[in-house]
């Protein structure tokens, strides 16, 4: 695991990935600083990061889109079959250094509050707890890149999915004071979701009766449930997605909240999608 | 070392391998050959863990690599068909990642980098981006990979694919060094290739193993054994009456060349075929009708070849044309398929220098 997650840092450090990707983040970052915390005169640095994690939709797919991809598209992916190490060592591996590469310019960032603090009052425990909650936030969404890398060979495509999936997850929550409140919305909602999930077991597997199976199993509770008792659907799917939305558990932060189950959550992601991942790679060898 | 038992793949309804069975002892230089699609890369690919089986065991050295994969792994150092480099790295920088995704660490890293670079004499090289490599070295990068840490086993996947002529006497040379010390399985569909390195041979062909041989007892195993090749300046009836007054003659192709020459063609299950030549020497002497080029061609392993892999396609299609004609059309179609014409020239200078 530390023989790819050593390779892997020299190849972001000897590209430019991951000057790219420090560069943006810090140019985020200082816009965002010199328009709330020094033009506006306000204290909170937590508004700064409030502010740049839009940013994340355009850089996140930027750092990951190559990371598994690329591997695929030079047959290197081979060299890392035949070597006597665990597909969940070559992930892990792989997610920590992208983890490292995005550190760089969270320590740089980290120094802002401290610099703002010698001009006025900054507290601090609010901007470092947002800090924490940005870095994961930052880290599930370059878990979910990393999953949408390991799906195909072109990093293009993998990038193309990556951003329109996260600017879906960013406003998740504007769309959900749009969605059906109504029980057969959500029911409408739920079935689409089922057929999606169908789809995606069909092309991870490719295996039609599993796909199926799974799709009409859960059409049939989503049904079941919507008979048995309707009013329990009401206002669900608006739910479901607020839910879902990574950076409105990180809003928790910015307002001031120290939300240890919005940390469960990040964390939760971030493992749920770096298996999926191992999934994808493994799936590899079986078809 | 190596023992594979009722290998099966299958890839949705294809079957690219069927119900394979080899074993493989410790040491030697082996080669796996067969016509493109034959699933000489599936076979390597599920043998070193790059790829499941549907059915059936793989052991390299006692360690099921389905079931203990890590240990089998270690004992195997692998070159696919595209050497898997990352273009952005030198050579000496690649090998330092893969010795220690092998385990390798410190001094032993540092000896057995440098051991490998000497052995594949990439010395020049090393600190050069692999992207700006030749195709040549960039092989030996690859094979340098495959030796790192010292594995029993190498499996090279095509390994002279696309070089020069030069590159391939230096990369055979090379495996043929590396077998005085590991256990070689090298794939190839160039025939002379394999006949001039391999200490045995697999013939595989639809996934399913037609042979496993020494090349010279696969040759041996020929059915159309011998064939003398002569010039004659007798017309072709003349030609045709003299082998008839031959008894031990019984099967022969004559065709008629320009200033009324006949070349013919004999087949010969005499085990003495040079006592054949006598006694076509003397019988056209008798006739006044000089012979005027004669050669006797041993059945070599590209005859073998072709036999065991098109024997099945051509029960398949009946209506094809069967025996020396059907083989004739087939060889040039065979020779198209080793895609690089360098490998192509290498073939056809090898043939010759074994004919002479």
């Amino acid at each position: 695991m530390t023989a790819i997650w050593k390779h892997e840092l020299s190849g972001y450090f000897h590209s430019l990935t991951a000057y790219i990707f420090s560069a943006f983040l810090l140019v985020f970052v200082g816009i965002g600083s010199m328009l709330y915390n020094i033009q506006s005169a306000v204290a909170n640095f937590e508004y700064v990061l409030r502010f740049v994690c839009l940013g994340f939709v355009v850089i996140i797919p930027i750092l990951t889109m190559r990371v598994i991809a690329e591997e695929r598209k030079l047959k290197t992916d081979q060299l890392l079959y035949s070597l006597p190490i665990k597909t969940w060592q070559i992930v892990t591996g792989k997610y920590l250094a992208l983890l490292v590469v995005y550190l760089v310019p969270l320590s740089v960032i980290a120094l802002y509050p401290l610099i703002f603090a010698r001009f006025g009052e900054v507290y601090l425990p609010a901007a470092y707890g947002s800090l924490l909650a940005f870095f994961l936030l930052g880290a599930a969404l370059i878990a979910v890149g990393t999953f949408i890398s390991s799906l195909t060979e072109n990093q293009g495509f993998a990038a193309g999915i990556a951003i329109p999936v996260i600017l879906l997850n960013y406003y998740s929550v504007s769309l959900a004071e749009h969605v059906s409140a109504t029980a057969f919305g959500t029911v409408i909602a739920l079935l689409v979701i089922a057929a999606a999930i169908g789809f995606v077991i069909r092309y991870m597997t490719r295996n039609d009766n599993l796909a199926f199976g799974v799709s009409i199993l859960l059409i049939l509770a989503v049904g079941a449930l919507y008979l048995a008792d309707s009013s329990k659907l009401e206002g669900l799917l608006p739910d479901i997605m607020t839910r879902l939305s990574l950076f409105e558990q990180f809003y928790t932060f910015v307002n001031g909240v120290f939300d240890l189950t919005s940390l469960v959550y990040y964390v939760t992601v971030i493992i749920f999608f770096l298996f999926l991942s191992v999934q994808s790679l493994e799936k590899r060898r079986y078809n | 070392m190596i023992t594979v038992e009722h290998l099966t793949k299958c890839y949705g309804d294809f079957m690219a391998v069927s119900d394979l069975s080899f074993e493989i002892g410790e040491g030697h230089v082996y080669g796996f050959l067969g016509p493109n699609g034959a699933g000489k890369s599936t076979t390597m690919n599920i043998m070193t863990g790059c790829l499941s089986a549907t059915e059936g065991k793989v052991k390299i050295g006692g360690c099921d690599i389905f079931e203990e994969p890590e240990k089998a792994k270690r004992l195997i150092g692998y070159l696919p068909e595209q050497p898997p480099l990352y273009m952005n790295e030198t050579p000496a920088e690649y090998l330092r990642f893969v010795g220690r995704a092998k385990g390798l660490k410190g001094r032993e890293l540092a000896t057995q980098i440098g051991e490998v670079i000497e052995q594949t004499k990439i010395e020049d090289v090393k600190n050069r981006l692999i992207a700006t490599l030749s195709k040549g070295y960039r092989q030996r990068v690859g094979i340098a990979q495959a030796l790192l840490g010292n594995p029993k086993v190498i499996i090279l996947d095509e390994p002279t694919v696309g070089l020069d002529p030069i590159q391939i006497i230096e990369i055979r040379d090379l495996i043929r060094q590396l077998g005085e010390k590991h256990t070689v399985i090298l794939s190839s569909h160039i025939l002379s290739e394999v006949q001039a390195i391999c200490e045995k041979v697999l013939i595989i062909a639809h996934g399913k193993l037609q042979a496993f041989d020494s090349p010279e007892n696969l040759e041996t195993l020929l059915r159309s054994s011998n064939e003398i090749d002569f010039l004659t300046e007798a017309g072709k009836e003349e030609t045709e009456e003299i082998l008839s007054g031959i008894s031990q003659i019984t099967e022969w192709e004559c065709s008629v060349q320009e200033e009324a020459l006949s070349r013919v063609s004999v087949k010969v299950d005499h085990e003495k075929p040079r006592e054949i030549c006598r006694q076509l020497f003397f019988a056209f002497a008798d006739r006044k009708k000089a012979i005027l080029e004669l050669s006797s061609r041993k059945a070599n392993l590209e005859d073998v070849f072709i036999e065991l892999t098109e024997g099945e396609a051509l029960q398949e299609m009946p209506q094809e044309p069967a025996g020396k004609e059907a083989e004739n059309e087939q060889r040039p179609a065979e020779k198209k398929e080793a895609s690089e014409k360098t490998a192509e020239s290498e073939v056809n200078a090898d043939d010759s220098n074994m004919e002479a």
